[in-house]
């Protein structure tokens, strides 16, 4: 089996009611499709998507529905099968990795390799354990074991038994970017080998963009989006993936007119007089939408600018001025409130200040119309 | 001395007894997730609010000749169960119940259960989980619970004299001599049996704080 590559997918069809501690129950209903190669199911956190890898892996049971890996079922709610987490052969990173506390490294990584001989076992921790750069601390426990190794180390464990499918839930929380990018090189490495569906769960917009091939957006219990992370999230249609996405700028906003023939519609934001010109969407005049805008898409100018292609120019006041690592954020009052990010260098260039006079410039096409 | 060694030799064995029964059921107790686990759950606790007499009377009607253990006991080995040895340790074991399996709840349900999750996913069985993880994560709950009930065993008196009776040699314990020689006017002899008792009971019960306060253990920091 070593070395073939198998182009299996993992589907699953999912539903499951919640009962959470607060009174409100939830119901996760999902279909997914994971072909080989890193997937991301993106949500926010209370969006089902632990219960959604707990329910793959059998450590969950769904009311209803159908998981599959290839032709091999692992759970059918109208045949009565449930194969039992065991025997699923899904390797699954929990958040908080979940090493034994009491055995070394290696003694965690051969914990699955118990059907081999010694030899064989202890042969197949070491090549793991050097695969992920982390044999040196074969005898150690967990507790002695930084972050960063110990995510390799939990890694390694789960690959190690040849799994079909891999989950991983959050594994890589507070790493710097620096880290996290070295762990999924080698992750990305030992899959060119395997081919493997691996379903990586995050909440991270940043992790997408580093990590994504495809993305799965998940909002309560539902899928929203499911397509390039490109597709799906910058283009977010639904209110909270654009907040979850780190769409800055999200305004409610009164259809005023459409022009179909243009393609654009004017809304007007927040009862204010600021009125912008928007892509078409399916809304009538008079109708209630929400614009989400990244800080980032604003263009910032200190004189009405003249000749451009940008249909959208407002004037505007600074509010507030901060700079947040390489970043300046820029409050500007144009009726509503929008937030801008420039460099510190064009603030140093414009003699940005508080109180200052500027126009804001925005083209049509960065902004999003969500539900 | 003969009655503490007796004594001695009855907590041993109850307290073996209590660890081979005590692990499973108080498993059962932590992870079943049936409803009506709070009835076993008082059961199990009912030693703790009973007085000892209550519980010796009882276990004294079911061993006697008439009673259901006495009648099957006679019938398998020609002897009767009441003021005997192993009818002592009968009783001690229902008496100390609680004592080895309240710390072994608490223990298991301490263990993490993404830890349980983590093993499952990597293709153990609920047994190997059991004596892989569980287990050695819950080391200082089952030498509480061992401690516990020694040292509960030792001490006891109302079962003993409910059960045992005062057989020199043969249900004659520790609890019991000091008794007797109070009623003799042997006070010498009483003070002397009850310091010792009173030191064992001392040490082991401060072997129990160590383990669970960390001050001194056997066992690597998680």
């Amino acid at each position: 089996m070593a070395g073939e590559v198998n182009a299996v997918m993992l589907t699953a069809r999912i539903r499951k009611e919640r009962r959470t501690a607060s009174a409100s129950s939830f119901v996760i209903d999902v279909s997914i499709e994971v072909s080989p190669g890193i997937t991301i199911l993106f949500g926010a956190s209370g969006a089902g998507k632990s219960t959604l890898l707990d329910c793959v892996a059998g450590l969950a049971r769904p009311d209803e529905g159908r998981i599959a890996v290839g032709g091999d079922v692992l759970f059918d709610s109208s045949l009565r099968i449930h194969v039992p987490a065991p025997k699923r052969r899904i390797a699954y990173v929990f958040q908080t990795l979940a090493l034994f506390p009491h055995l070394t490294a290696e003694e965690n990584v051969a914990y699955g390799l118990r059907h081999l001989r010694e030899e064989q076992r202890r042969g197949r921790a070491e090549a793991i354990l050097k695969a992920f750069h982390v044999e040196k601390l074969r005898n150690q426990k967990p507790g002695e074991i930084s972050g960063g190794e110990k995510q390799r180390i939990a890694l390694a464990r789960s690959l190690v038994t040849e799994p079909r499918v891999l989950l991983l839930d959050e594994p890589l929380t507070g790493l710097d970017a620096e880290r996290k990018a070295a762990i999924v090189d080698d992750l990305r490495a030992w899959n060119t080998a395997k081919g493997i569906p691996i379903l990586y769960v995050t909440h991270s917009r940043e992790e997408v963009d580093a990590l994504g091939e495809r993305v799965i957006a998940l909002e309560s219990g539902s899928v929203v989006g499911a397509g390039p992370p490109m597709d799906v999230l910058n283009a977010p249609r639904r209110k909270k993936l654009a907040q979850a996405a780190g769409f800055e700028n999200l305004l409610s906003a009164t259809v005023v007119d459409l022009r179909e023939s243009d393609g654009v519609m004017r809304v007007r934001l927040q009862q204010s007089a600021c009125e912008i010109e928007v892509p078409l969407g399916y809304a009538a005049a008079g109708s209630h939408v929400h614009v989400a805008i990244r800080a980032g898409d604003i263009l910032l100018a200190t004189e009405r600018p003249h000749g451009l292609s940008a249909r959208n120019v407002m004037e505007g006041r600074i509010l507030a001025l901060e700079q947040r690592g390489t970043m300046m954020i820029v409050r500007v009052d144009c009726g509503v409130t929008f937030v801008a990010h420039i460099t510190p260098g064009a603030v140093r260039a414009l003699e940005l200040d508080v109180e200052r006079t500027v126009w804001l410039v925005l083209k049509t096409h960065s902004c999003h119309l969500v539900d | 001395m003969e009655a503490l060694w007796l004594s001695m030799k009855l907590a041993a064995c109850v307290a073996a007894i209590l660890l081979a029964i005590g692990v499973p059921v108080a498993y059962w107790l932590a992870y079943s997730t049936w409803r009506g686990k709070f009835l076993l759950e008082s059961l199990v606790a009912l030693p703790l609010v009973l007085p000892p007499t209550v519980l010796g009377f009882y276990a004294l009607v079911a061993m006697g000749p008439r009673g259901p253990l006495g009648k099957l006991w006679i019938a398998l080995f020609g002897h009767g169960l009441a003021f005997t040895f192993t009818g002592l340790i009968l009783a001690s074991v229902l008496y100390s119940f609680p004592f080895a399996v309240q710390p072994l709840i608490v223990s298991f349900e301490g263990v993490d259960r993404r830890l349980l999750d983590a093993s499952a996913v990597l293709g153990a069985g609920t047994l190997r989980t059991f004596w892989r993880v569980i287990l050695p994560l819950s080391l200082p709950g089952v030498v509480t619970a061992a401690v516990l009930s020694f040292a509960h065993t030792l001490g006891e008196f109302g079962v003993v004299l409910m059960v045992g009776g005062d057989l020199a040699g043969v249900t004659r314990t520790v609890s019991i001599d000091i008794y007797d020689r109070v009623q003799s006017l042997q006070y010498g002899e009483a003070n002397r049996m009850a310091l010792v008792l009173l030191a064992i009971s001392f040490s082991v019960l401060s072997v129990v704080y160590a383990v669970n306060r960390r001050v001194w253990s056997p066992w690597p920091a998680k």
